[in-house]
């Protein structure tokens, strides 16, 4: 019964392991084909099924002029709007989250559990729903096709995140911190700075690194929004995909766009294993 | 504590969000209302018009949300079943418990458009290495371009991207659980089966419950997915109602008749969860 139990746990968790890993493999193997390996039928190992060469790699840093696809911009461009926003969003969700945490509000009917849920409900807005307004708001203030335009429509993304990680987690660190530094003579906003926020730190990054996540993988609001004069890496990729498909150097740039975000696999493990995302989430 | 400091600290955040939404949300509605197309740009006031034709003349809708909804519930809890079981399988020490922690949770770090524009070669009816490993067993399915198949690539395809996200809330949820039950448990000499179905399970489930809302939320939104791996296609047969509307108001332009699937799709989406949530806390939490 118990060696069953342990065959089958090991058996799912290779099975997993190798869907997890084979889109990769196979993104890493094409990179280093050229167009007779990929449409002469399909091949695995370099040196034995093809021979490999760096084509779809050299042409990601070639400029458009030289017949390459130039991913540094967009790179940079997706680099600086995911940061931005993130910060941005962690800041105003912090300060926000502290406030719903720590005092009670009441005007009229709402309570503060209706302002938290304010803020979390605006993940449940379908973004095709904001699509439409956002693209003729941003062109009436001329912000359309701008890094400003995007970083806007990433706060309301992102700022939810923020709110619902950081509520969770003021709830868990004890007032009477908070309490005990004001009695020391600290006015509120010493106290936040001082005594909260270095207390905060674990949920500060995991709400960080889940900010990051959901504005590096957007996709929809960069393509809408953006046309030729700002382009973020992932409508550069896709736009690759046209009528004869490199596949070459859409699996380098594919790959070269998963790379930093593994960063972000490491340091969400381990605060996970510290047990510390456990208040976060729930 | 003192009272005017509240507000210096919660406005900050809720007037810059108000303040970037209350100009789309508002004007969603009003747009609803008019008559806005490629021929005739501007927003007249053509009443419920937009409405009646959705409710009583647009089976397509109707047919993308049942779709929507059959993929969502579908890809949810597949995501749920395998994401426990992964999370339940690395929570106790195995061997290499970090490097598999890691590597479940990768899949969810890499944009969905980017790995489906690679699942597209992968899944590539002649030249993708899933037809040619099949090929040895004499078949050789048309993943993108039958209408039921295509529904189960978007599946794969979603479950790939989105079982991590499931995988990383349960096991936070496991790591966070007391531990006297399971001593109790262990010390009445329970076996694992029993120890999951009395012990562990119930500890879970309103984690899991939470988990299957956010997850639910998400997976409404599928959209990078489809529009790269099939655009909707072949016919309708993966059309999504995000899908739908965004054919309908920004590549047909009829912005009026668009805005008003969008709030008549977000009533319903609020509505739909709300139910679920009910359902879901009554039948995990009280049996």
């Amino acid at each position: 019964m118990n060696k069953l139990y342990i065959f089958l746990k090991y058996f799912f968790i290779v099975v997993w392991t190798v869907f997890v890993v084979a889109p990769f493999l196979w993104a890493l193997t094409t990179s280093f084909k050229d167009f007779q390996s990929v449409n002469g039928g399909v091949t695995y190992i370099p040196w034995v099924d093809f021979e490999p060469n760096l084509e779809g790699w050299k042409v990601l840093i070639k400029s458009p002029a030289k017949g390459g696809v130039d991913i540094i911009e967009p790179y940079f461009n997706s680099l600086f709007v995911t940061c931005t926003a993130s910060l941005i969003s962690i800041i105003l969700g912090t300060l926000s989250a502290y406030a719903l945490s720590r005092y009670t509000f009441k005007a009229g009917f709402v309570k503060n559990n209706d302002i938290t849920f304010f803020f979390i409900s605006q993940r449940i807005m379908p973004p095709i729903v904001l699509s439409i307004p956002f693209f003729l708001f941003l062109s009436s203030i001329s912000l359309l096709d701008s890094l400003t335009g995007l970083i806007v429509v990433y706060i309301v993304l992102l700022m939810p995140i923020a709110v619902w990680i950081m509520v969770d987690f003021f709830n868990k660190v004890p007032r009477e911190i908070d309490e005990t530094a004001l009695i020391d003579g600290c006015n509120p906003y010493q106290a936040f700075l001082k005594v909260v926020l270095p207390n905060s730190i674990p949920g500060l990054i995991v709400a960080g690194m889940f900010c990051i996540i959901f504005g590096w993988i957007d996709f929809f609001f960069a393509f809408i929004l953006t046309f030729t004069e700002v382009q973020l890496l992932p409508v550069k990729i896709v736009a690759l995909n046209s009528s004869v498909t490199p596949w070459w150097s859409l699996s380098a740039s594919a790959l070269v766009s998963v790379a930093p975000l593994i960063i972000v696999a490491f340091i969400v493990e381990r605060y996970l294993s510290k047990g510390n995302l456990s208040g976060a989430i729930k | 504590m003192n009272f005017k400091h509240k507000y210096f600290f919660l406005f900050p955040g809720l007037f810059v969000l108000i303040g970037i939404l209350i100009f789309p949300i508002i004007f969603v509605v009003r747009l609803s209302l008019s008559g806005w197309n490629s021929y005739n740009p501007g927003l007249d006031y053509i009443g419920l018009e937009n409405y009646i034709r959705l409710f009583t003349d647009d089976p397509r809708f109707w047919e993308s949300f049942f779709r929507l909804s059959f993929l969502s519930v579908t890809t949810v809890i597949l995501q749920y079943v395998i994401g426990f079981a992964l999370a339940h399988m690395v929570w106790k020490d195995i061997k290499f418990k970090r490097f598999f922690r890691v590597l479940f949770l990768v899949p969810m770090m890499t944009t969905p458009v980017i790995m489906t524009v690679i699942w597209r070669t992968f899944f590539h009816e002649s030249l993708g290495p899933v037809n040619d490993l099949l090929s040895v067993f004499g078949v050789a399915p048309k993943w993108l371009t039958d209408p039921v198949i295509a529904k189960f690539t978007v599946i794969i395809v979603e479950v790939w991207q989105w079982t991590p996200f499931m995988f990383l809330l349960l096991l936070a949820g496991l790591l966070s659980l007391p531990k006297e039950p399971f001593l109790a448990a262990a010390i009445d000499g329970a076996s694992p089966v029993r120890k999951f179905i009395y012990v562990t399970f119930p500890l879970m489930a309103p984690i899991s419950i939470g988990a299957i809302i956010i997850r639910l939320i998400e997976a409404s939104k599928i959209m990078d997915t489809v529009y790269v791996l099939t655009s909707g296609g072949p016919g309708t047969s993966t059309e999504t109602s995000s899908f739908y509307i965004f054919i309908k108001g920004l590549r047909e332009f009829q912005m009026g008749y668009a805005a008003s699937m969008s709030f008549t799709y977000l009533i319903i989406m609020i509505i739909s969860l709300t139910i679920i949530a009910k359902v879901l806390t009554k039948v995990l939490l009280k049996e």
